[in-house]
């Protein structure tokens, strides 16, 4: 779908090292236009720096970036007019009022003055905020907070969205409506580049990339990402799973077995269902493991998901650079 | 430059302003704390000091350099006393804090141009001290004959004082006070101000939003000093009206000079927190790095010592400070009615000050997080 179109984001090489630490490590990366794009990863695997990287806040050790056809950092500057930042951290001005923060970054967004008032008064029909235009945005809850600054980002209708982790203060149901605002705002052309460390906001992305430290382990659609994992993942039904998980870690090929209330996922190393035999002789041990600690353990194959995925690639990124290292 | 972006900033200044409490009581009570202090609890010329008076000459001249000591405000008479003995007794039970001894050969000492009368002092405090001394050049500039007291004591600094005498005849220091306090408030305000006004977006992470927009680095830096030039307009108006009032002090010059030489200090030092601004990682870094300003202003600028009357070193580092010129300024409008344009060097320090302090608060901001 996506072959023939310009990419809204491209980035070869990009690297950032904060003295000896290297936050991200040779990232390459190509966002489709129109979408969501997540970013997956756990705190610290280099999502804000890479972040600040492609909307030129910070300068690359190496690499290079092209956003919206200009070169970053060198046309920063005219890049800005045209993307929307929302930080990790609530960034407006919590001593102003809602209307007065959304006043302000309209008028530095350059939107024109005579359709400021217009564009306010959707922002706050469309993010709720009618009965709250008076109050200081320091005094809003966490989900109130974020959607502020959702409509702070968007004032002028920026092409291009980085979002950085903004749902992390913000309660499921919050969250829900949070991501009906960012499709909304794709169906109306913009591109959105979300970075999270949820499973489920992973899964609603048209596109994702995994991080691990610095490293771009995986990439591709959801579908894809689990789809490539077929064979690999199983769920196991024991009364007792903490000695089941225990006998599970020890075996070779299985690269995570983690508890999730009374059953057990586990999932297997690539390695071990290449071929078709390789698969079945997996199933057997893991089988022969489990009737052994606990013979009333139900064992059966699972429909791999996104954890899958991200336990998947982490590992093997980690196993591929050991091996190079 | 673009107008609108640079409004929004000083509109998002002055609201936020109008939020914060304590800098709100900032702006009006450290003017108002600061001029009480001075000009009645500081009171660094003492007046109505208890003296004893021992004239044993008792001729119309000695009577006339008493009426003199007396006249200048410095000592009231308040012991009686025959001789010089009984007023040691007087000072050492702390009756009195000053003794003045006339000879009974004062007619001959005078004509001899020898020392003509004993001042005896509580030295026990400094203030008195230099009371007593600025007391024992009274009579002898006034009274006596022009050879009698050329060389010993003629440094550039009594010239000052009999100058300073001459605009302030009772020697009262609020006059002297008041004109340099309003340099004083401000240096103290506006630097913690603006030395704060991007720490304090930085420390609350509005920065990185307002970086990843269009404005740019003038609009911003413009924008966060503009509000604070009317708060230092708003400080010198309720300093002046405080002085004019509750110390009489004279506005000798033009009003429009005094305003315009407040607002060349108030630039300067904006400037000077701007760029502290842009270099401290924190408000309390900020804060401890507007000390190093503050106290050398304060104490070399020729607001609490005389400029003239510091080492070289001392006077080069005051030349650096705005206070400095400031004071020259301010004093020769309020005090002795000079226009502005006489005292143009100093106008063109402030400028200098200012234009160089901006251009790089301007460079050392960058838009970027590295």
């Amino acid at each position: 779908m996506s072959a023939e179109v310009e990419p809204a984001i491209r980035a070869r090489g990009l690297t950032r090292r904060f003295g000896e630490l290297v936050a991200v490590d040779h990232v390459d990366l190509s966002v489709p236009p129109q979408r969501v794009y997540g970013f997956l990863g756990p705190n610290g695997s280099g999502k804000s720096t890479t972040i600040r990287m492609l909307c030129g806040l910070l300068t690359p050790s190496e690499g290079e970036i092209e956003v919206l056809g200009l070169r970053v950092p060198a046309q920063a500057e005219e890049l800005r007019r045209h993307i929307g930042y929302m930080t990790q951290k609530f960034s407006l001005f919590e001593d102003l009022t809602v209307r007065e923060n959304l006043e302000f970054m309209a008028a530095v967004q350059s939107v024109p003055r005579e359709r400021t008032r217009a564009r306010i008064d959707t922002l706050v029909e469309q993010y709720h905020f009618e009965d709250r235009q008076k109050q200081l945005a320091g005094t809003m809850s966490g989900g109130q907070k974020q959607r502020l600054a959702l409509a702070a980002a968007v004032i002028h209708e920026p092409q291009l969205l980085f979002l950085d982790e903004p749902t992390s203060a913000v309660d499921p149901e919050s969250r829900r409506d949070f991501w009906e605002k960012l499709f909304e705002l794709t169906d109306a052309g913009t591109t959105l580049l979300v970075s999270t460390h949820y499973m489920d906001e992973a899964e609603r992305c048209h596109r994702l990339a995994i991080l691990d430290r610095g490293r771009l382990v995986g990439d591709g659609t959801p579908a894809q990402m689990t789809a490539a994992l077929e064979g690999r993942s199983f769920v196991v039904i024991s009364e007792r799973p903490r000695r089941v998980q225990h006998a599970l870690s020890a075996l070779p090929g299985v690269l995570s077995a983690a508890q999730i209330g009374a059953s057990l996922r586990v999932l297997a190393d690539a390695a071990d269902v290449e071929s078709e035999a390789a698969a079945d002789s997996l199933r057997a041990r893991l089988e022969d493991a489990v009737h052994k600690v606990d013979p009333k353990a139900r064992f059966a194959p699972a429909e791999p998901n996104l954890e899958d995925v991200f336990v998947a690639a982490t590992h093997d990124g980690r196993a591929q650079r050991e091996a190079a290292a | 430059m673009n107008m609108r972006r640079l409004w929004a900033i000083v509109l998002k200044e002055l609201r936020q302003m109008r939020r914060d409490r304590i800098t709100l009581a900032m702006i009006l009570g450290i003017p108002i704390f600061q001029l009480i202090l001075f000009g009645y609890a500081i009171n660094l010329n003492l007046r109505g000091l208890d003296a004893g008076i021992v004239d044993q000459a008792h001729t119309s001249a000695s009577r006339a350099l008493v009426m003199d000591m007396l006249a200048t405000g410095v000592i009231k008479a308040t012991a009686r006393a025959d001789t010089p003995e009984q007023l040691m007794t007087l000072l050492r039970k702390g009756r009195i804090s000053v003794g003045i001894v006339i000879p009974r050969d004062y007619e001959r000492r005078r004509a001899e141009g020898r020392a003509v009368a004993q001042i005896l002092v509580d030295g026990s405090d400094t203030a008195v001290q230099s009371a007593a001394r600025q007391l024992a050049q009274v009579p002898i500039t006034d009274d006596t004959l022009p050879d009698l007291r050329a060389p010993p004591t003629s440094t550039p600094r009594e010239g000052r004082i009999r100058v300073v005498a001459f605009y302030n005849p009772e020697r009262r220091s609020a006059v002297n006070i008041v004109p340099g306090l309003i340099g004083v408030i401000l240096t103290m305000t506006m630097v913690l101000f603006t030395a704060i006004a991007i720490v304090r977006e930085r420390e609350r992470g509005n920065m990185e939003l307002l970086i990843a927009t269009p404005l740019t680095r003038s609009e911003l830096m413009v924008g966060k000093v503009l509000p604070y030039v009317i708060i230092g307009l708003v400080q010198t108006c309720l300093i002046l009206a405080l002085g004019v009032w509750l110390f009489a002090v004279p506005v000798r010059g033009w009003l429009v000079d005094v305003f315009v030489a407040a607002i060349l200090l108030i630039v300067a030092n904006l400037a000077l927190g701007l760029l502290i601004s842009t270099k401290a990682k924190s408000q309390f870094q900020a804060t401890q790095m507007m000390i190093f300003v503050f106290l050398p202003s304060i104490l070399l600028s020729g607001f609490m010592f005389p400029f003239a009357g510091m080492p070289k070193v001392a006077q080069w580092i005051a030349e650096v400070l705005p206070l400095t010129h400031f004071l020259r300024l301010i004093r020769g409008v309020m005090l002795r009615g000079a226009g502005l344009w006489e005292l143009w060097p100093d106008v063109l320090a402030l400028v200098g000050f200012t234009a160089v302090m901006m251009t790089v608060a301007i460079a050392q901001f960058r838009k970027r997080l590295d």
